[in-house]
Protein backbone atom coordinates (compact mmCIF):
# COMPACT_ATOMS: atom_id res chain seq x y z
CA UNK A 1 0.00 0.00 0.00
CA UNK A 2 1.40 3.70 -0.81
CA UNK A 3 1.73 6.90 0.71
CA UNK A 4 -1.68 7.89 -0.67
CA UNK A 5 -3.61 4.85 0.57
CA UNK A 6 -2.16 5.25 3.92
CA UNK A 7 -3.37 9.42 3.85
CA UNK A 8 -6.88 8.16 2.53
CA UNK A 9 -7.15 5.65 5.74
CA UNK A 10 -5.74 8.04 7.94
CA UNK A 11 -8.63 10.42 6.19
CA UNK A 12 -11.24 8.21 7.43
CA UNK A 13 -9.92 7.72 10.44
CA UNK A 14 -9.91 10.77 11.17
CA UNK A 15 -13.38 11.60 10.62
CA UNK A 16 -14.72 8.91 12.75
CA UNK A 17 -12.65 10.34 15.75
CA UNK A 18 -14.35 14.06 14.49
CA UNK A 19 -17.90 12.23 14.56
CA UNK A 20 -17.03 10.41 17.79
CA UNK A 21 -15.12 13.53 19.91
CA UNK A 22 -16.75 16.94 18.39
CA UNK A 23 -20.29 16.55 20.22
CA UNK A 24 -18.26 16.30 23.62
CA UNK A 25 -15.95 18.94 22.62
CA UNK A 26 -19.09 21.59 21.93
CA UNK A 27 -20.41 20.20 25.46
CA UNK A 28 -17.15 21.84 27.13
CA UNK A 29 -16.74 25.16 24.47
CA UNK A 30 -20.58 25.68 25.34
CA UNK A 31 -20.47 25.02 29.37
CA UNK A 32 -17.88 28.00 29.57
CA UNK A 33 -19.95 30.12 27.02
CA UNK A 34 -22.92 32.78 28.32
CA UNK A 35 -26.34 32.48 26.53
CA UNK A 36 -25.38 35.40 24.04
CA UNK A 37 -22.57 33.85 23.28
CA UNK A 38 -23.83 30.75 22.75
CA UNK A 39 -26.62 31.79 20.65
CA UNK A 40 -24.54 34.27 18.68
CA UNK A 41 -22.00 32.92 17.94
CA UNK A 42 -20.37 29.76 15.78
CA UNK A 43 -20.30 26.46 17.76
CA UNK A 44 -16.72 25.88 16.77
CA UNK A 45 -15.50 29.19 18.61
CA UNK A 46 -13.60 29.00 21.31
CA UNK A 47 -15.21 31.27 24.57
CA UNK A 48 -14.36 34.95 24.35
CA UNK A 49 -14.12 35.28 27.49
CA UNK A 50 -14.20 31.76 30.06
CA UNK A 51 -17.18 31.96 32.15
CA UNK A 52 -16.21 30.01 35.82
CA UNK A 53 -19.27 31.47 36.81
CA UNK A 54 -21.71 28.55 35.34
CA UNK A 55 -20.19 25.93 37.20
CA UNK A 56 -19.98 28.03 40.18
CA UNK A 57 -24.32 28.58 40.17
CA UNK A 58 -24.48 24.74 39.72
CA UNK A 59 -22.78 23.69 41.93
CA UNK A 60 -24.06 26.27 44.58
CA UNK A 61 -27.63 25.29 43.48
CA UNK A 62 -27.39 21.95 44.86
CA UNK A 63 -25.42 19.96 42.80
CA UNK A 64 -23.16 18.90 45.16
CA UNK A 65 -25.34 16.73 47.07
CA UNK A 66 -26.25 14.40 43.90
CA UNK A 67 -22.50 14.38 43.46
CA UNK A 68 -21.79 13.25 47.16
CA UNK A 69 -25.07 10.35 46.56
CA UNK A 70 -23.24 9.33 43.09
CA UNK A 71 -19.37 8.90 45.21
CA UNK A 72 -20.77 6.92 47.98
CA UNK A 73 -23.34 4.46 45.99
CA UNK A 74 -21.10 3.87 43.36
CA UNK A 75 -18.51 3.19 46.03
CA UNK A 76 -20.10 0.97 48.40
CA UNK A 77 -21.80 -1.04 45.17
CA UNK A 78 -18.10 -1.92 44.13
CA UNK A 79 -17.20 -2.90 47.05
CA UNK A 80 -19.99 -5.30 47.89
CA UNK A 81 -20.22 -6.70 44.18
CA UNK A 82 -16.02 -7.37 44.01
CA UNK A 83 -16.20 -9.02 47.75
CA UNK A 84 -19.15 -11.14 46.39
CA UNK A 85 -18.37 -12.07 43.43
CA UNK A 86 -14.53 -13.05 44.36
CA UNK A 87 -15.93 -15.45 46.91
CA UNK A 88 -17.83 -16.77 44.78
CA UNK A 89 -15.59 -16.94 41.99
CA UNK A 90 -12.72 -18.49 44.43
CA UNK A 91 -15.81 -21.66 45.17
CA UNK A 92 -16.28 -22.26 41.87
CA UNK A 93 -13.12 -22.42 40.70
CA UNK A 94 -10.86 -23.72 43.17
CA UNK A 95 -12.74 -26.10 45.36
CA UNK A 96 -14.12 -29.61 44.48
CA UNK A 97 -17.96 -29.81 44.92
CA UNK A 98 -20.41 -31.30 42.74
CA UNK A 99 -22.86 -28.36 42.20
CA UNK A 100 -20.39 -25.44 40.97
CA UNK A 101 -21.13 -26.02 37.14
CA UNK A 102 -24.66 -25.72 37.89
CA UNK A 103 -24.18 -22.57 40.14
CA UNK A 104 -21.62 -21.22 37.13
CA UNK A 105 -24.87 -21.53 34.44
CA UNK A 106 -27.22 -19.48 37.05
CA UNK A 107 -24.82 -17.13 37.52
CA UNK A 108 -23.79 -16.46 33.90
CA UNK A 109 -27.77 -16.75 32.92
CA UNK A 110 -28.15 -13.34 34.88
CA UNK A 111 -26.18 -11.71 31.97
CA UNK A 112 -29.18 -12.51 29.25
CA UNK A 113 -31.58 -10.74 31.81
CA UNK A 114 -33.45 -7.12 30.24
CA UNK A 115 -33.43 -5.55 33.46
CA UNK A 116 -36.79 -3.93 32.33
CA UNK A 117 -38.72 -7.19 32.52
CA UNK A 118 -38.12 -7.48 36.47
CA UNK A 119 -38.41 -3.51 37.09
CA UNK A 120 -42.30 -4.18 38.31
CA UNK A 121 -41.75 -6.56 40.66
CA UNK A 122 -38.17 -5.16 42.18
CA UNK A 123 -39.79 -2.45 42.73
CA UNK A 124 -43.18 -3.85 44.61
CA UNK A 125 -40.72 -5.85 46.40
CA UNK A 126 -38.54 -2.92 47.92
CA UNK A 127 -41.83 -0.92 48.28
CA UNK A 128 -43.46 -4.03 50.91
CA UNK A 129 -39.91 -3.67 52.74
CA UNK A 130 -39.81 0.00 53.08
CA UNK A 131 -36.64 -0.04 50.40
CA UNK A 132 -38.60 2.73 47.96
CA UNK A 133 -37.21 6.09 48.60
CA UNK A 134 -33.80 4.63 50.18
CA UNK A 135 -30.25 4.45 48.57
CA UNK A 136 -29.98 1.12 49.74
CA UNK A 137 -32.44 -0.41 47.47
CA UNK A 138 -30.07 1.07 44.88
CA UNK A 139 -26.97 -0.29 46.58
CA UNK A 140 -28.67 -3.72 46.46
CA UNK A 141 -29.42 -3.44 43.13
CA UNK A 142 -26.36 -2.44 41.57
CA UNK A 143 -24.55 -5.22 43.56
CA UNK A 144 -26.67 -7.86 42.22
CA UNK A 145 -27.18 -6.61 38.39
CA UNK A 146 -23.37 -6.00 38.40
CA UNK A 147 -22.51 -9.46 39.83
CA UNK A 148 -22.73 -11.95 36.64
CA UNK A 149 -20.33 -9.37 34.48
CA UNK A 150 -17.88 -9.36 37.21
CA UNK A 151 -17.67 -12.85 37.80
CA UNK A 152 -17.40 -13.28 34.36
CA UNK A 153 -14.29 -11.30 33.88
CA UNK A 154 -12.94 -12.57 37.01
CA UNK A 155 -13.59 -16.30 35.89
CA UNK A 156 -10.71 -16.15 33.54
CA UNK A 157 -7.85 -15.15 35.90
CA UNK A 158 -8.87 -17.55 38.80
CA UNK A 159 -8.62 -20.73 37.06
CA UNK A 160 -5.21 -19.56 36.10
CA UNK A 161 -4.14 -19.42 39.92
CA UNK A 162 -1.38 -22.22 40.19
CA UNK A 163 -2.26 -24.94 42.81
CA UNK A 164 0.83 -24.63 44.34
CA UNK A 165 -0.06 -21.62 46.05
CA UNK A 166 -2.85 -22.92 47.70
CA UNK A 167 -1.18 -26.45 48.76
CA UNK A 168 1.64 -24.28 50.64
CA UNK A 169 -0.69 -22.22 52.29
CA UNK A 170 -2.77 -25.46 53.69
CA UNK A 171 0.10 -26.97 54.46
CA UNK A 172 1.49 -23.93 56.79
CA UNK A 173 -1.69 -23.99 58.47
CA UNK A 174 -3.45 -21.54 56.66
CA UNK A 175 -7.64 -21.56 57.41
CA UNK A 176 -9.85 -21.08 54.08
CA UNK A 177 -10.65 -17.41 54.88
CA UNK A 178 -7.22 -16.36 55.43
CA UNK A 179 -6.12 -18.22 52.34
CA UNK A 180 -8.83 -16.33 50.11
CA UNK A 181 -8.12 -12.61 52.20
CA UNK A 182 -4.69 -13.01 52.75
CA UNK A 183 -3.77 -14.48 49.54
CA UNK A 184 -5.83 -14.44 46.80
CA UNK A 185 -7.55 -10.90 47.07
CA UNK A 186 -3.80 -9.56 47.26
CA UNK A 187 -2.61 -11.60 43.53
CA UNK A 188 -5.79 -10.99 42.24
CA UNK A 189 -5.22 -7.01 42.64
CA UNK A 190 -4.92 -5.92 39.13
CA UNK A 191 -8.13 -8.25 37.95
CA UNK A 192 -9.94 -6.56 40.37
CA UNK A 193 -8.90 -3.16 39.91
CA UNK A 194 -9.97 -4.20 36.03
CA UNK A 195 -13.89 -5.07 37.33
CA UNK A 196 -13.92 -2.27 39.99
CA UNK A 197 -13.20 0.56 37.05
CA UNK A 198 -15.95 -1.18 35.01
CA UNK A 199 -18.69 -1.58 37.38
CA UNK A 200 -17.82 2.12 38.36
CA UNK A 201 -18.77 3.15 34.91
CA UNK A 202 -21.83 1.15 35.38
CA UNK A 203 -22.85 2.52 38.44
CA UNK A 204 -21.79 6.12 38.08
CA UNK A 205 -23.74 5.99 34.69
CA UNK A 206 -26.95 4.16 36.09
CA UNK A 207 -30.38 5.82 35.04
CA UNK A 208 -33.24 3.83 35.63
CA UNK A 209 -33.26 2.24 38.96
CA UNK A 210 -32.46 5.65 40.50
CA UNK A 211 -35.13 7.21 38.64
CA UNK A 212 -37.69 4.10 39.52
CA UNK A 213 -36.77 3.86 43.47
CA UNK A 214 -36.12 6.96 44.43
CA UNK A 215 -38.33 9.85 44.89
CA UNK A 216 -37.23 12.72 46.86
CA UNK A 217 -34.02 15.14 45.89
CA UNK A 218 -31.89 14.31 48.69
CA UNK A 219 -31.13 10.51 47.43
CA UNK A 220 -30.52 11.24 43.75
CA UNK A 221 -27.72 10.56 42.08
CA UNK A 222 -25.93 12.53 39.19
CA UNK A 223 -27.85 10.97 36.29
CA UNK A 224 -31.04 11.37 37.88
CA UNK A 225 -30.62 14.90 39.86
CA UNK A 226 -29.10 16.59 35.97
CA UNK A 227 -32.76 15.59 35.06
CA UNK A 228 -34.24 18.24 37.75
CA UNK A 229 -31.03 20.25 36.99
CA UNK A 230 -32.22 21.01 33.21
CA UNK A 231 -35.60 21.55 33.82
CA UNK A 232 -34.57 24.37 36.30
CA UNK A 233 -32.59 26.32 33.86
CA UNK A 234 -34.39 25.36 30.87
CA UNK A 235 -32.71 28.67 28.68
CA UNK A 236 -29.59 28.58 30.36
CA UNK A 237 -27.78 26.84 28.36
CA UNK A 238 -24.27 27.53 30.05
CA UNK A 239 -25.56 26.35 33.49
CA UNK A 240 -26.93 23.15 31.38
CA UNK A 241 -23.37 22.31 30.14
CA UNK A 242 -21.88 23.18 33.19
CA UNK A 243 -24.40 20.52 34.82
CA UNK A 244 -22.98 17.96 32.12
CA UNK A 245 -19.40 18.71 32.38
CA UNK A 246 -19.84 17.77 36.26
CA UNK A 247 -21.70 14.71 35.52
CA UNK A 248 -19.23 13.23 33.02
CA UNK A 249 -16.06 14.68 34.34
CA UNK A 250 -14.87 12.04 37.30
CA UNK A 251 -15.58 9.02 34.58
CA UNK A 252 -13.06 11.17 32.18
CA UNK A 253 -10.86 11.81 34.03
CA UNK A 254 -11.13 8.02 35.41
CA UNK A 255 -10.36 7.14 31.82
CA UNK A 256 -7.63 9.65 31.70
CA UNK A 257 -5.47 7.18 34.30
CA UNK A 258 -6.88 3.74 33.74
CA UNK A 259 -7.68 3.80 29.44
CA UNK A 260 -5.77 0.68 29.41
CA UNK A 261 -7.27 -1.41 31.91
CA UNK A 262 -11.29 0.31 30.91
CA UNK A 263 -10.37 -1.35 27.34
CA UNK A 264 -8.80 -4.77 28.97
CA UNK A 265 -12.49 -5.09 30.45
CA UNK A 266 -14.40 -3.90 28.23
CA UNK A 267 -12.61 -6.49 25.66
CA UNK A 268 -12.55 -9.17 27.75
CA UNK A 269 -16.00 -9.11 29.00
CA UNK A 270 -17.63 -8.59 25.67
CA UNK A 271 -15.46 -11.36 24.11
CA UNK A 272 -15.62 -14.14 26.19
CA UNK A 273 -19.50 -13.98 25.94
CA UNK B 1 -5.83 -31.29 50.88
CA UNK B 2 -8.49 -32.28 48.82
CA UNK B 3 -10.35 -32.51 52.19
CA UNK B 4 -9.67 -28.94 53.11
CA UNK B 5 -10.84 -27.85 49.51
CA UNK B 6 -14.39 -29.31 49.67
CA UNK B 7 -15.71 -27.68 53.07
CA UNK B 8 -19.33 -27.61 52.33
CA UNK B 9 -19.51 -24.96 54.64
CA UNK B 10 -16.89 -22.56 53.43
CA UNK B 11 -18.45 -23.22 49.68
CA UNK B 12 -22.10 -22.86 51.22
CA UNK B 13 -21.20 -19.24 52.97
CA UNK B 14 -18.96 -17.88 50.17
CA UNK B 15 -21.90 -18.44 47.32
CA UNK B 16 -24.73 -17.64 49.40
CA UNK B 17 -24.03 -14.06 49.46
CA UNK B 18 -24.34 -13.62 45.48
CA UNK B 19 -26.59 -16.67 45.19
CA UNK B 20 -28.80 -14.88 47.30
CA UNK B 21 -28.94 -11.49 45.84
CA UNK B 22 -28.82 -13.09 42.23
CA UNK B 23 -31.92 -15.25 43.21
CA UNK B 24 -34.07 -12.67 45.09
CA UNK B 25 -33.19 -9.62 43.18
CA UNK B 26 -33.10 -11.20 39.57
CA UNK B 27 -34.69 -14.83 39.11
CA UNK B 28 -37.52 -14.24 41.57
CA UNK B 29 -39.04 -11.09 39.55
CA UNK B 30 -38.62 -12.35 36.39
CA UNK B 31 -40.72 -15.25 37.48
CA UNK B 32 -43.17 -12.43 39.54
CA UNK B 33 -43.63 -10.06 36.46
CA UNK B 34 -45.10 -13.46 34.47
CA UNK B 35 -47.45 -13.84 37.58
CA UNK B 36 -48.10 -10.34 37.75
CA UNK B 37 -49.05 -10.24 34.06
CA UNK B 38 -51.97 -12.31 34.90
CA UNK B 39 -53.06 -9.76 37.58
CA UNK B 40 -55.33 -6.60 37.45
CA UNK B 41 -53.66 -4.22 39.24
CA UNK B 42 -52.15 -0.70 40.66
CA UNK B 43 -49.23 -1.72 42.00
CA UNK B 44 -50.65 -0.17 45.67
CA UNK B 45 -54.39 -1.90 46.26
CA UNK B 46 -54.95 -5.81 46.11
CA UNK B 47 -55.15 -8.01 42.70
CA UNK B 48 -57.74 -9.18 41.14
CA UNK B 49 -56.80 -12.59 39.11
CA UNK B 50 -57.98 -12.19 35.82
CA UNK B 51 -56.75 -15.42 33.89
CA UNK B 52 -54.29 -14.50 30.41
CA UNK B 53 -56.38 -11.49 29.84
CA UNK B 54 -53.45 -8.65 29.67
CA UNK B 55 -51.48 -11.23 27.39
CA UNK B 56 -54.32 -11.45 25.32
CA UNK B 57 -54.55 -7.66 24.86
CA UNK B 58 -51.19 -7.00 24.19
CA UNK B 59 -51.22 -9.38 21.20
CA UNK B 60 -53.62 -6.84 19.88
CA UNK B 61 -52.45 -3.69 21.37
CA UNK B 62 -51.46 -2.07 17.71
CA UNK B 63 -49.63 0.71 20.22
CA UNK B 64 -47.42 -2.43 21.59
CA UNK B 65 -46.99 -3.63 18.29
CA UNK B 66 -46.07 -0.42 16.73
CA UNK B 67 -43.31 0.22 19.64
CA UNK B 68 -42.11 -3.58 19.06
CA UNK B 69 -41.95 -2.42 15.58
CA UNK B 70 -39.36 0.92 16.49
CA UNK B 71 -37.25 -1.53 18.75
CA UNK B 72 -36.40 -4.16 15.59
CA UNK B 73 -35.60 -0.95 13.30
CA UNK B 74 -33.30 0.02 15.76
CA UNK B 75 -32.22 -4.04 15.92
CA UNK B 76 -31.67 -3.92 12.41
CA UNK B 77 -30.01 -0.17 11.80
CA UNK B 78 -27.18 -1.45 15.08
CA UNK B 79 -26.92 -4.72 13.00
CA UNK B 80 -26.27 -2.98 9.80
CA UNK B 81 -23.75 -0.89 11.49
CA UNK B 82 -21.78 -3.37 12.55
CA UNK B 83 -20.17 -3.61 9.41
CA UNK B 84 -18.77 0.06 9.35
CA UNK B 85 -17.57 -0.79 12.97
CA UNK B 86 -15.30 -3.70 11.39
CA UNK B 87 -14.64 -2.03 8.19
CA UNK B 88 -12.52 0.90 10.78
CA UNK B 89 -11.54 -1.68 13.24
CA UNK B 90 -9.90 -3.37 9.78
CA UNK B 91 -7.83 -0.12 9.29
CA UNK B 92 -7.27 0.13 12.75
CA UNK B 93 -5.87 -2.36 13.27
CA UNK B 94 -3.71 -2.76 10.02
CA UNK B 95 -0.40 -1.23 11.76
CA UNK B 96 -1.83 2.09 11.74
CA UNK B 97 0.51 4.36 13.46
CA UNK B 98 -1.50 5.99 16.32
CA UNK B 99 -4.09 3.52 16.82
CA UNK B 100 -4.35 2.86 20.39
CA UNK B 101 -5.09 6.73 20.77
CA UNK B 102 -7.70 6.58 17.96
CA UNK B 103 -9.40 3.42 19.36
CA UNK B 104 -9.75 5.45 22.70
CA UNK B 105 -10.81 8.49 21.51
CA UNK B 106 -13.93 6.42 19.99
CA UNK B 107 -14.25 5.12 23.01
CA UNK B 108 -15.33 8.11 24.61
CA UNK B 109 -19.14 8.45 24.45
CA UNK B 110 -19.62 4.80 25.56
CA UNK B 111 -18.25 5.80 29.23
CA UNK B 112 -20.61 8.49 29.62
CA UNK B 113 -23.91 8.32 30.90
CA UNK B 114 -26.86 8.22 28.48
CA UNK B 115 -28.75 11.07 30.28
CA UNK B 116 -25.90 13.44 29.55
CA UNK B 117 -25.10 12.08 26.13
CA UNK B 118 -29.01 12.65 25.84
CA UNK B 119 -29.15 16.20 26.99
CA UNK B 120 -26.16 16.83 24.98
CA UNK B 121 -28.22 15.49 21.89
CA UNK B 122 -30.96 17.92 22.63
CA UNK B 123 -29.26 20.46 22.68
CA UNK B 124 -27.12 19.41 19.17
CA UNK B 125 -30.76 18.89 17.64
CA UNK B 126 -32.47 22.01 19.05
CA UNK B 127 -33.90 23.52 16.32
CA UNK B 128 -33.33 27.03 16.88
CA UNK B 129 -29.37 27.27 18.42
CA UNK B 130 -28.37 23.40 17.91
CA UNK B 131 -25.18 23.04 17.04
CA UNK B 132 -26.81 20.62 13.89
CA UNK B 133 -29.26 23.49 12.68
CA UNK B 134 -26.20 26.16 13.06
CA UNK B 135 -23.88 24.42 11.05
CA UNK B 136 -27.00 23.14 8.19
CA UNK B 137 -27.88 27.25 8.21
CA UNK B 138 -24.58 27.83 7.81
CA UNK B 139 -24.35 25.57 4.25
CA UNK B 140 -27.67 27.41 3.37
CA UNK B 141 -30.31 24.97 4.56
CA UNK B 142 -33.41 27.66 4.80
CA UNK B 143 -35.54 25.53 6.71
CA UNK B 144 -34.10 22.65 8.94
CA UNK B 145 -35.74 20.00 10.04
CA UNK B 146 -37.45 20.14 13.90
CA UNK B 147 -34.92 16.60 15.04
CA UNK B 148 -37.19 15.17 17.67
CA UNK B 149 -40.23 17.17 16.85
CA UNK B 150 -41.22 15.58 13.55
CA UNK B 151 -42.58 12.41 13.98
CA UNK B 152 -41.62 10.70 10.55
CA UNK B 153 -37.96 11.68 11.49
CA UNK B 154 -37.80 11.95 15.35
CA UNK B 155 -36.74 7.87 15.56
CA UNK B 156 -34.02 8.45 13.09
CA UNK B 157 -32.94 11.15 14.85
CA UNK B 158 -32.88 9.08 18.38
CA UNK B 159 -31.10 6.27 16.31
CA UNK B 160 -28.09 8.21 15.83
CA UNK B 161 -26.79 8.91 19.12
CA UNK B 162 -27.59 5.63 20.30
CA UNK B 163 -25.30 3.89 17.29
CA UNK B 164 -22.80 7.46 18.08
CA UNK B 165 -23.12 5.28 21.91
CA UNK B 166 -21.81 2.37 20.96
CA UNK B 167 -19.56 2.81 18.03
CA UNK B 168 -16.53 2.96 20.16
CA UNK B 169 -17.55 -0.52 21.93
CA UNK B 170 -17.80 -2.82 18.67
CA UNK B 171 -14.50 -1.20 16.75
CA UNK B 172 -12.79 -2.16 20.45
CA UNK B 173 -14.24 -5.52 20.12
CA UNK B 174 -13.70 -5.82 17.04
CA UNK B 175 -9.73 -4.60 17.53
CA UNK B 176 -9.45 -6.87 20.29
CA UNK B 177 -10.50 -10.07 18.18
CA UNK B 178 -8.23 -8.83 14.99
CA UNK B 179 -4.96 -8.14 16.53
CA UNK B 180 -5.71 -12.33 18.20
CA UNK B 181 -5.04 -13.51 14.72
CA UNK B 182 -1.74 -14.99 14.73
CA UNK B 183 1.22 -12.88 12.43
CA UNK B 184 2.13 -15.73 10.60
CA UNK B 185 -0.82 -16.86 9.06
CA UNK B 186 -1.65 -13.23 7.42
CA UNK B 187 2.56 -13.26 6.38
CA UNK B 188 2.04 -16.32 4.74
CA UNK B 189 -1.04 -14.91 2.64
CA UNK B 190 1.02 -12.01 1.76
CA UNK B 191 3.84 -13.96 0.36
CA UNK B 192 0.93 -16.10 -1.57
CA UNK B 193 0.51 -13.13 -3.36
CA UNK B 194 -3.18 -12.34 -1.61
CA UNK B 195 -4.26 -8.81 -1.66
CA UNK B 196 -5.38 -6.35 1.31
CA UNK B 197 -8.72 -6.74 0.44
CA UNK B 198 -8.23 -10.76 -0.13
CA UNK B 199 -6.65 -10.73 3.30
CA UNK B 200 -9.74 -9.19 5.25
CA UNK B 201 -12.11 -10.83 3.48
CA UNK B 202 -10.90 -14.27 2.91
CA UNK B 203 -8.64 -14.88 6.29
CA UNK B 204 -9.43 -12.21 8.74
CA UNK B 205 -12.96 -11.93 8.60
CA UNK B 206 -13.72 -15.77 9.00
CA UNK B 207 -11.09 -15.89 11.44
CA UNK B 208 -12.66 -13.54 13.86
CA UNK B 209 -16.54 -14.64 12.86
CA UNK B 210 -17.10 -16.51 16.32
CA UNK B 211 -16.65 -12.27 17.61
CA UNK B 212 -18.65 -11.08 15.12
CA UNK B 213 -21.05 -13.46 15.77
CA UNK B 214 -21.42 -12.58 19.50
CA UNK B 215 -21.82 -8.76 18.28
CA UNK B 216 -24.34 -9.49 16.41
CA UNK B 217 -26.62 -11.02 19.08
CA UNK B 218 -24.82 -7.96 21.67
CA UNK B 219 -26.92 -5.46 19.39
CA UNK B 220 -29.80 -6.95 18.51
CA UNK B 221 -31.05 -7.43 22.13
CA UNK B 222 -29.45 -4.22 23.58
CA UNK B 223 -31.84 -2.72 20.76
CA UNK B 224 -34.90 -4.86 21.99
CA UNK B 225 -34.62 -3.49 25.08
CA UNK B 226 -33.21 -0.22 24.88
CA UNK B 227 -34.54 2.66 26.70
CA UNK B 228 -32.64 5.14 28.74
CA UNK B 229 -31.95 7.96 25.70
CA UNK B 230 -34.78 7.40 24.16
CA UNK B 231 -36.76 8.04 27.54
CA UNK B 232 -34.93 11.34 28.88
CA UNK B 233 -34.84 12.51 24.64
CA UNK B 234 -38.37 12.43 23.67
CA UNK B 235 -40.47 10.03 26.30
CA UNK B 236 -41.75 7.90 23.36
CA UNK B 237 -43.52 11.16 21.90
CA UNK B 238 -44.39 13.10 19.88
CA UNK B 239 -47.64 10.66 19.50
CA UNK B 240 -45.64 7.64 20.21
CA UNK B 241 -43.67 7.99 17.09
CA UNK B 242 -40.22 7.12 18.93
CA UNK B 243 -42.22 4.58 21.54
CA UNK B 244 -40.10 1.68 22.05
CA UNK B 245 -40.79 -1.88 24.19
CA UNK B 246 -39.64 -0.84 27.21
CA UNK B 247 -40.60 3.09 26.64
CA UNK B 248 -44.07 1.60 26.17
CA UNK B 249 -44.02 -0.67 29.41
CA UNK B 250 -42.44 2.12 31.51
CA UNK B 251 -45.17 4.46 31.09
CA UNK B 252 -47.61 1.68 31.77
CA UNK B 253 -46.47 0.61 35.28
CA UNK B 254 -45.16 4.34 36.70
CA UNK B 255 -46.99 6.83 35.10
CA UNK B 256 -50.42 5.03 34.59
CA UNK B 257 -49.63 2.82 37.17
CA UNK B 258 -51.25 -0.05 35.44
CA UNK B 259 -49.06 -2.67 36.80
CA UNK B 260 -50.67 -6.07 35.27
CA UNK B 261 -50.52 -5.07 31.74
CA UNK B 262 -47.27 -3.35 32.27
CA UNK B 263 -46.27 -6.87 34.14
CA UNK B 264 -47.32 -8.16 30.72
CA UNK B 265 -45.88 -6.12 28.41
CA UNK B 266 -42.42 -6.38 30.43
CA UNK B 267 -42.58 -10.54 29.85
CA UNK B 268 -43.47 -10.06 26.29
CA UNK B 269 -40.31 -8.21 26.25
CA UNK B 270 -38.31 -11.07 28.32
CA UNK B 271 -39.85 -13.25 25.61
CA UNK B 272 -39.43 -11.60 22.28
CA UNK B 273 -35.65 -10.97 23.90
CA UNK B 274 -35.00 -14.44 24.60
CA UNK B 275 -36.73 -15.80 21.21
CA UNK B 276 -34.78 -13.85 19.03
CA UNK B 277 -31.34 -14.44 20.49
CA UNK B 278 -32.21 -18.14 20.27
CA UNK B 279 -33.33 -17.94 16.77
CA UNK B 280 -29.97 -15.77 15.86
CA UNK B 281 -28.13 -18.00 17.38
CA UNK B 282 -29.54 -20.87 15.41
CA UNK B 283 -29.68 -19.30 12.38
CA UNK B 284 -25.45 -18.02 12.67
CA UNK B 285 -24.77 -21.69 14.29
CA UNK B 286 -21.61 -23.46 12.69
CA UNK B 287 -21.38 -26.40 11.28
CA UNK B 288 -17.80 -26.28 11.77
CA UNK B 289 -15.42 -24.04 14.43
CA UNK B 290 -12.48 -22.83 12.57
CA UNK B 291 -9.49 -23.34 14.54
CA UNK B 292 -5.91 -21.48 14.00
Amino acid sequence: MGRIGYFLLYICLSIVAVFQIFPIVWLFLFSLKDNREIFAGSPFALPSEIQWQNYVNVWQGGIGNYFFNSVWITGVSIVLTLLFASMAVFVITRMTWKLNKFFLGLFMVGLMIPIHSSLIPLFSMFLSVNLIDNPWSIVLTYTAYNLPITMMILLGFFYTIPKEIEEAAIIDGASLHRLFFRIILPISTPILSTTAIINMIYNWNEFVFVNTFIASDRYKTLTVGIQNFVGQYMTDWGAIGATLVISVLPILVAFLFFSNKIVDGISSSAVKG
Amino acid sequence: MNKVMSDKWFITLYILPAMLLLGILIFIPLILTGYYGLMRWDGIGSMEFIGLTNYINVIQDGVFWRSAGHSFLLALFSTLSLIIYLAVAMILASKIKGSDFLRKIYLIPMLLSSVAIAQLWIKIYNPSNGMLNEILRGLGVQNPPLWLADPNIVLYSIFVPILWQYAGFYILIYYAALKGIPESIVEAAKIDGATPVQIAFKIKLPLIMGVVKVTVVLAIIGSLKYFDLIWVMTGGGPNGASEVMASYMYKLAFANNNFGYGSAVAFMLLLITLLVTLVVRKLTADKEEIQY
